[in-house]
C-alpha cells in the first residue's frame, strides 16, 4: 500500500513537471508571442503584434500565465488550432485512436518476435542460429527507422507492389509501418531475453530443477523464463516510450493519420498549440503506462515494493 | 548495480584484446575510417557539395559533365555531387555525436556526483529532475524544443546534449553511493578533505567504466537523433549536407533516384553499427558485469 502511494505521488509529480516543461516551450524564445504567430508577425504592425500579446495574455508574469495555462489545461483547453480552426485538444484527440493503434500492433509484433527468438538463441549459445539472431539484433538496433522505412517502400511497395506505401484503412496498411516502429524494440527484447535467460540458467534453482530429471523443455519455460521476465517486463514498459516518440518518424514516412504526423504537420505549419497538446499528450500516455508497469512490476515481485 | 568500481584494465591490454576480435578490429578500422575521411573532407572530394545546377540534377552515379567533373554517387535534385555531400555529413555526424556526448557527459557527471556525494535534497531535486526528464519520449523533447527554436547545427547540439545527461547522472549517482562508503573514502574525510578534492581525487577516477560506455553508446544514438531531426526538418538547416538531411530529400524520389537515399542510409547504418559494436566490446572490456545494467 505504501508502495502505491509512494508511486501514485511520484506520478502527480511527474505530471506536474511534464505541464512545466511543456507550458516553459513557448517561453525558449523569450517572447511567447512570437512563437504562436511564427511567420504571421512579419505581416503584422509592432501594434497589431502588441495587440495580439495583450489578447492573449502574454504581457502578464509567467507565473500568472502558467496558473492560467494549467487551470485551461484541467478543464481540456490547450489552446486553439489556427490553422485547423479547432481546439488543439480535439486535433489531437482525434488521431490519437490511430497511434495508440499502430503502437499496440507495433508493440504485440515486438513480443511475438523477439522473446521465442531470444529464448532459442539462449537455449542454444553459440550455434549457427544464435549467432544470426544476435547478428539481426545488431543490425536491427543499428538500423534508423526512418531508413528501414524507405527501404520497405522501396522493395515492398514500388519493386514488388506487394504493400500499400502510404496511408490507412486496411490491415495491409499495418504492416510496413508497424514493423518499422517495431524493429528497434524487437532487436533490444531479443538481446536482453537471451542474456536474461542465459543469467538465470547458471542460477541454483535450475541445476536443481535439471537434477529433478525434469524435461529440459518444462525447464526453460517454467523455470528459466519465467525468472527472466522481470527484466523483459520493465524494459517493454519503457519502449513504449520509444514507440510513441518514434511514431512521430513513422507516421511521416507511412502518411499515417496519427498524432505524430499531426505534430510534425504542425510544427510545419507553426501552429504551436497543437505541437504543445500533442507532446503533452504522448508524455501523459508514456507517465500512464510506465505506472502501469510499475504497478504490475511490484504485483509480480513483491519484493520491490520494500526497497 | 555494481557493488565496487574496479580499476581499469590495463592500456596494454587493449590493443591485444582488440586484434581478438575480428568484429571489433573492423568496427575501429571503420571508424577510423570514417573520421579520416571527414578530417579531410576537402582532400577527398574534387566537388563543392554546395554547387548546384539545375541543368545536371538528378543525374545517375557515374554522370560525367561537359567539364570532365565525375559523379560517382551522381547528383541530387538540384544538381549538387551526392559523393561530396556524403562526405562532408560525415562530418555533421561525428562533430553533432561526439560534441552532444561530450556535453550530456559533462552535465551528467556533475549532476550524478553532486546528487550521490551530497544526498538529501541535493539528490532529490536532481532525480525529481530526471524522471520529469525521462516522462518524454527522448526523440519528442527534441523535437518540440527544436520546432520552437528552429533548425540549427550548434542548437541540435545543445538540444541534444541537455536533454542527454539522464543515463550518465543515475549510473554516475550509483557509482558514488557504493564508493562513498569505501575505507579510502573514509580516510580522506577523516583526515579533513574537502569535499571537492573527495569527489575529484578519489570518487571520479572510480567511475569512468560505465561512463566510458554509456558514451560510446551515446556517440551513436545521437548521430541517429540528429539525422532522425534533420529528417523530420527541425535538424540542421537544409543547406548543410547531413545524412538525415539527405535521405528527406531523397525520400521524394523514391523508386526514381535511387542513389539519394540508398548511400546515406548505408552510412548512418554502418556508422551506428560500428559504435554499437564498438560499444559493446568496450563494456565487455571494462567490466563484464556492467552488462546487466547497460
Amino acid at each position: 500500500m505504501r508502495f502505491l502511494i509512494r508511486r501514485l505521488l511520484q506520478a502527480v509529480f511527474v505530471v506536474f513537471g511534464v505541464s512545466i516543461v511543456a507550458f516553459g516551450l513557448t517561453f525558449l524564445t523569450g517572447d511567447p508571442t512570437e512563437v504562436i504567430l511564427g511567420a504571421g508577425a512579419d505581416q503584422m504592425s509592432v501594434q497589431q503584434i502588441n495587440e495580439f500579446r495583450h489578447q492573449m495574455g502574454f504581457d502578464r508574469p509567467w507565473y500568472i500565465q502558467y496558473a492560467d495555462f494549467l487551470s485551461k489545461a484541467i478543464r481540456g483547453d490547450f489552446g486553439y488550432s489556427f490553422i485547423r480552426h479547432q481546439p488543439a485538444f480535439d486535433v489531437i484527440t482525434q488521431r490519437l485512436p490511430a497511434t495508440i493503434q499502430l503502437s499496440a500492433v507495433a508493440l504485440i509484433i515486438s513480443i511475438v518476435f523477439s522473446i521465442p527468438l531470444g529464448v532459442i538463441s539462449a537455449t542454444k549459445p553459440h550455434s549457427p542460429l544464435d549467432y544470426a539472431v544476435t547478428l539481426i539484433a545488431l543490425v536491427g538496433q543499428s538500423v534508423p527507422s526512418f531508413w528501414l522505412g524507405i527501404l520497405l517502400i522501396l522493395f515492398f511497395g514500388v519493386y514488388l507492389h506487394w504493400l500499400p506505401i502510404s496511408g490507412s484503412g486496411t490491415w495491409q496498411h499495418f504492416i510496413m509501418p508497424s514493423i518499422t516502429l517495431a524493429a528497434f524494440s524487437i532487436a533490444r527484447n531479443m538481446r536482453l531475453t537471451r542474456s536474461s535467460m542465459l543469467e538465470v540458467m547458471q542460477k541454483d534453482f535450475v541445476r536443481t530443477a535439471r537434477g529433478k530429471g525434469l524435461s529440459e523443455n518444462r525447464v526453460i519455460y517454467n523455470h528459466v523464463l519465467r525468472n527472466s521476465m522481470l527484466p523483459i517486463v520493465t524494459a517493454i514498459g519503457l519502449q513504449m516510450g520509444f514507440l510513441l516518440g518514434g511514431s512521430v518518424i513513422t507516421e511521416t514516412i507511412f502518411g499515417w493519420p496519427g498524432v505524430g504526423r499531426e505534430i510534425i504537420a504542425a510544427i510545419g505549419s507553426k501552429d504551436f498549440y497543437v505541437v504543445q497538446t500533442g507532446v503533452i499528450m504522448l508524455a501523459l500516455i508514456f507517465t500512464g503506462v510506465n505506472l502501469m508497469v510499475d504497478l504490475l512490476y511490484g504485483w509480480i515481485d513483491p519484493r520491490i515494493r520494500y526497497d | 548495480m555494481i557493488e565496487m568500481a574496479m580499476p581499469l584494465p590495463a592500456k596494454s591490454q587493449f590493443f591485444a584484446r582488440l586484434f581478438r576480435s575480428k568484429l571489433a578490429l573492423i568496427s575501429a578500422i571503420l571508424l577510423l575510417a570514417v573520421t579520416l575521411v571527414a578530417i579531410f573532407a576537402q582532400q577527398v572530394t574534387s566537388n563543392d557539395p554546395a554547387n548546384l545546377a539545375l541543368l545536371r540534377r538528378l543525374k545517375a552515379p557515374g554522370y560525367v559533365d561537359e567539364s570532365g567533373s565525375y559523379y560517382i554517387l551522381g547528383t541530387d535534385t538540384i544538381g549538387r555531387d551526392v559523393y561530396s555531400r556524403m562526405v562532408y555529413g560525415a562530418r555533421i555526424s561525428l562533430v553533432v555525436g561526439l560534441s552532444a556526448v561530450l556535453l550530456s557527459g559533462t552535465v551528467g557527471i556533475v549532476l550524478g556526483l553532486l546528487s550521490g556525494y551530497y544526498g538529501g535534497r541535493v539528490d532529490d531535486a536532481i532525480m525529481r529532475i530526471a524522471d520529469i526528464q525521462l516522462s518524454f519520449p527522448t526523440i519528442l523533447l527534441a523535437l518540440a524544443i527544436m520546432a520552437v527554436l528552429g533548425p540549427g547545427l550548434d542548437k541540435i547540439i545543445i538540444v541534444l546534449g541537455l536533454t542527454g545527461w539522464v543515463q550518465y547522472g543515475r549510473i554516475v549517482r550509483g557509482q558514488v553511493l557504493s564508493i562513498k562508503e569505501e575505507e579510502f573514502v573514509t580516510a580522506a574525510r577523516a583526515i579533513g578533505q574537502r569535499d571537492w578534492r573527495i569527489i575529484l581525487q578519489h570518487i571520479l577516477p572510480n567511475i569512468w567504466s560505465p561512463v566510458i560506455v554509456i558514451a560510446s553508446f551515446s556517440v551513436a544514438s545521437n548521430i541517429v537523433s540528429e539525422a532522425s531531426l534533420s529528417f523530420l526538418g527541425v535538424g540542421v538547416p537544409p543547406a548543410i549536407p547531413s545524412w538525415g538531411v539527405m535521405l528527406a530529400e531523397g525520400r521524394q524520389f523514391i523508386g526514381v533516384a535511387e542513389w539519394l537515399t540508398i548511400p546515406p542510409g548505408i552510412a548512418i547504418s554502418l556508422t551506428v553499427l560500428a559504435i554499437n559494436i564498438l560499444g559493446d566490446w568496450l563494456r565487455d572490456f571494462l567490466d563484464p558485469r556492467l552488462k546487466n545494467i547497460l
